[in-house]
């Protein structure tokens, strides 16, 4: 293990020292061959050969032939996995957390349902590779704050523009439900006006959905008989808001505190939106786990290293969250809530696994349970013939700190595992010239 | 009262002084002389920890071996030790008993963390604000973490002093929590955050790095002559002492070695800058906090002597953090830094040995190199390491015992023991471990909102004092 990582220091050292630049991907045919390969849907093959052709996993299993002008790459004590997936996180949104025109994830005004995450995610963040050679391929970059603040995006962590990063074409809506807890240490309103502002939050939350419930029926109406009908008066608000309504938009519905959990659920029983809402954060689920499984509700579910909501609460239920929630029968999903350390990813997975998860549900929590949940599993979350090659190969268990990873494809291409920080590690771990010069 | 009812021909007189010896006596436990009777209150349990493997971090790895347990100390370590009657046995076979982690770099368990009302502070402690009823200290200890260096803000180039505490979490005295004789420490803070308080939102100096440094020399001058005044008083070459000056004193104890420098730092330039000027001034204590550019200047650093506390992987939430690397931690401690990695943080301080074990993501520390950085390498930073730090017979029984290697993901600590007290048992204690209830406050009031970033905004906490800082509170501000 040592001695594989030494090899790719010295690799990347004689790549950095050839150029400059950030080495590109290289697409191309390869064989990945006497790996382990943990299919995550269809079980773990102990010797094995994937094949990547194409952008695609084009075969995989014990008897693969290997195409005559594959690049081969020995994986023999070497085990491949599918890329992990972030379901919550503002990479790309923002560059330099304290500065704010580096931060692009929350724009002003409580109804902004028309902005898209999407528009100002910045390919070339040197977040993103940082991220991505950890094994993290995909992730949901999310907009923040107000009552409707945008489309999230799902993305891939290779491409050169936003167009080729989404994935699948996924942009929920989010709704950040109206919180009825304490925001924090520094919130010091009184229970009163807590109460009060969260139920303002709610019927402002039933009028905006009221009106564009009329909106879309306007919008509609012209439609059918644009002589007859005139169009709706213009809002970019409202006509963002036509495919919630009409339901073919997804929603990715923010809530954490238990009451608010429970809340949100009724409204979108009452609203005909369960079907149509997937719950992210969900700090408190696991105090109303049942009523979720019940509404049969997938949950992104939330920073798992993260201290608990009450004081009362047991030490461990942030890491407990996912496994309780599973344990009810919800479909779970793990979120980092991270932007620069979205890397974490497996270690946030990892704790769930530990306190009560299980390693092969928590793997499924980063794979190909999100892909469910977001409708893509027929492009990710696998390895499976037929899907994006996204995929890395591993000297062990992800989970742990201690596995290197020394192989990764996104959509084919293979990545070189450079980031900044592998960079500086290259540049300053034997500096010369060293305090003399 | 069944003491007295077993001895009816006792005389009457002498009854509450046998009470007392046989109190003494059943605290001590049965073989141990009387000597070593605590008074009911604070006695520590002794405990014998069988069967562990135990991480010593500074004589190697031993399996199956069994720690003794006396009188809040480490009394022996070896195979098959031989059980005193009546002790606590806890079987530890399968599990793994490292000790107690320390934390160089806190603000747990205190009130108010900045006093931002001047460039220089010293005469001010967190020590004075202690808040002993913090559960954040209790979740912490489910971490692993015995030791706290609870640590004042940032917002002042010399701000005030830090308190070494121990988490004994239960005791309901403030200075409980203190560890005696731990060396005082006092804190400087170099870059954005002095900056921006004072530069920027008082319109004083510093508001540059330039500013930091003169900051800090004429401090250390106005230092320098106080001391000298009080010495030549004290020879009667001088009529008069110096007026008292209780900042001065602290900055004077820094001259004198008695109090040690730790410093919040990010970029290579202002590490250098402080090194020369504790060079000018004689001083040859300094620990630099966060530090995210030390690996830049990491041979310096080894030359001076001078340690490294830093965080496993935080980056990129300011400017001067942008050209960071996870891979701090292993060029430090490559190129000889003495180097421990701290949580800054109420929710990373609860897996430190999580943090150190990505050392071997981001480098190949070994095992106890990777272990060092958060048990004896902090010890040795705070001046402490002959008491913890490692797992030594007559060291501190500060110990923490997981059921997987620490280092691995899947480490759940199982108990943490300070000073011999179980302050932590994952299988006995219960949820809610709250020392003191507020009757006033809703029972299911949430502290988190939906989109989280309460960690950091706790940290955010060091500029509470200025307005400025309220308005801050919100971006990444360590």
């Amino acid at each position: 293990m040592r001695f594989l990582s030494l090899l790719c220091s010295l690799l990347l050292l004689t790549a950095t020292v050839a150029s400059a630049q950030k080495t590109p991907g290289r697409d191309g045919t390869f064989a990945l061959t006497n790996a382990r390969i943990v299919t995550v849907t269809n079980g773990t093959i102990d010797n094995g050969t994937l094949v990547i052709e194409d952008g695609r996993i084009a075969a995989v299993g014990a008897d693969v032939a290997v195409p005559a002008d594959a690049e081969v790459i020995d994986c023999t004590d070497l085990s491949i996995y599918p890329g992990l997936i972030d379901s919550g996180t503002q990479l790309g949104l923002v560059e330099v957390g304290s500065l704010s025109e580096t931060r692009d994830y929350r724009e002003i005004g409580e109804l902004t349902p028309h902005m898209q995450a999407l528009t100002a995610v910045n390919p070339n963040s040197v977040s993103i590779p940082v991220t991505r050679v950890n094994g993290v391929t995909s992730v949901i970059a999310e907009p923040e704050g107000g009552l409707l603040p945008g489309t999230a995006a799902l993305i891939g962590l290779h491409g050169y523009t936003p167009e080729q990063m989404l994935l699948g074409g996924y942009e929920p809506v989010v709704l950040d439900y109206p919180s009825t807890g304490r925001r924090g240490w520094w919130d010091d309103r009184s229970e009163e006006e807590i109460e009060k502002q969260a139920q303002e939050a709610i019927e402002k939350l039933n009028a905006v959905w009221d009106q564009a419930a009329l909106y879309a029926r306007i919008d509609s109406a012209h439609a059918a008989d644009p002589d007859a009908n005139r169009r709706p008066e213009y809002s970019p608000a409202m006509q963002a808001m036509v495919p919630v309504v009409r339901g073919t938009q997804p929603i990715l519905l923010k809530a954490d505190a238990s009451a608010d959990i429970t809340s949100a659920l009724e409204w979108a029983a009452e609203r005909g939106l369960t079907n149509q809402i997937v719950l992210s954060g969900a700090e408190e689920g696991w105090r109303v786990a049942d009523a979720i499984a019940e509404a049969g509700v997938p949950v992104l579910v939330g920073p798992v290293l993260s201290t608990p909501s009450r004081d009362a609460d047991r030490y461990d239920k942030p890491y407990a969250n996912a496994g309780l929630l599973h344990d009810a029968g919800v479909q779970v999903a793990i979120r980092t809530g991270e932007a620069e350390n979205v890397r974490n990813l497996p270690y946030h997975a990892g704790f769930a696994a530990a306190y009560g998860l299980g390693k092969e549900a928590a793997l499924r929590a980063v794979t190909i349970a999100p892909a469910q949940i977001f409708g893509v599993d027929d492009e990710v979350g696998s390895l499976e013939a037929g899907k994006r090659a996204n995929l890395f190969v591993a000297t062990g268990d992800p989970f742990e700190t201690s596995t290197d990873i020394v192989h990764l494809f996104i959509d084919g291409y293979q990545i070189p595992l450079e980031s900044r920080h592998t960079e500086l590690y290259n540049e300053f771990l034997r500096r010369s010239p060293g305090v003399q010069k | 009262m069944t003491l007295f009812a077993t001895m009816p021909r006792c005389n009457r007189s002498f009854a509450p002084l046998i009470v007392l010896l046989a109190t003494a006596l059943w605290m001590a436990g049965p073989l141990a002389p009387l000597v070593h009777a605590q008074s009911p209150a604070a006695g520590p349990d002794d405990i014998l920890i069988e069967g562990g493997t135990v991480l010593t971090i500074t004589n190697g790895v031993r399996d199956d071996t069994d720690i003794l347990v006396r009188d809040g100390t480490i009394a022996e370590i070896g195979p098959d030790l031989e059980a005193p009657d009546g002790i606590e046995v806890y079987d530890a076979t399968d599990m793994y008993v490292m000790p107690g982690i320390i934390d160089a770099h806190s603000h747990i368990a205190v009130s108010s963390i900045n006093e931002a009302t001047n460039p220089v502070t010293a005469e001010v402690g967190v020590g004075d604000v202690l808040d002993p009823f913090e559960v954040e200290l209790y979740r912490a200890l489910a971490g692993g973490v015995t030791t706290s260096h609870v640590m004042h803000g940032s917002a002042n180039p010399i701000g005030g002093q830090n308190e070494t505490i121990k988490h004994r979490y239960g005791a309901a005295d403030p200075d409980a929590l203190r560890m005696e004789g731990a060396p005082r420490t006092v804190k400087f803070a170099l870059g954005e955050n002095p900056t921006r308080v004072h530069g920027e939102g008082n319109d004083i100096q510093p508001t540059t790095r330039m500013g930091v440094e003169q900051v800090i020399r004429e401090a250390l001058k106005n230092a320098e002559r106080y001391a000298e005044a009080k010495r030549l008083y004290d020879a009667g070459e001088r009529p008069a002492p110096p007026p008292h000056s209780e900042r001065l004193e602290v900055l004077a104890g820094i001259l004198s070695g008695d109090v040690i420098v730790h410093c919040h730092s990010y970029r290579a330039d202002e590490i250098l800058m402080l090194m020369d000027v504790l060079e000018d001034f004689g001083v040859e204590d300094v620990v630099f906090q966060h530090v995210n550019e030390g690996f830049k200047v990491a041979p310096e650093l080894a030359q001076f002597g001078a340690g490294a506390s830093i965080f496993a992987d935080w980056w990129a939430y300011k400017f001067e953090v942008y050209y960071s690397t996870a891979y701090n931690a292993a060029i430090l401690t490559q190129n000889g830094v003495l180097t421990s990695i701290n949580s800054d943080s109420p929710e990373l301080n609860r897996h430190l040995y999580h943090e150190a074990a990505k050392s071997q993501k981001y480098g190949d520390l070994t095992d106890n190199q990777a272990l060092r950085l958060i048990t004896i390498n902090p010890a040795r930073q705070l001046g402490i390491a002959d008491r913890v730090g490692s797992i030594e017979v007559g060291k501190d029984a500060d110990l923490a015992i997981f059921d997987e290697h620490p280092l691995s993901i899947y480490a759940i600590a199982q108990r943490t023991i300070v000073d011999g007290v179980t302050r932590f048992d994952r299988a006995l204690d219960p949820d809610d471990m709250r020392l003191r209830v507020d009757p006033e406050a809703s029972v299911d009031a949430s502290t988190h909102g939906t989109h989280d970033h309460g960690v950091r905004c706790m940290q955010g906490a060091f500029l509470q004092a200025t307005q400025r800082g309220l308005r801050l509170q919100h971006t990444h501000s360590h």
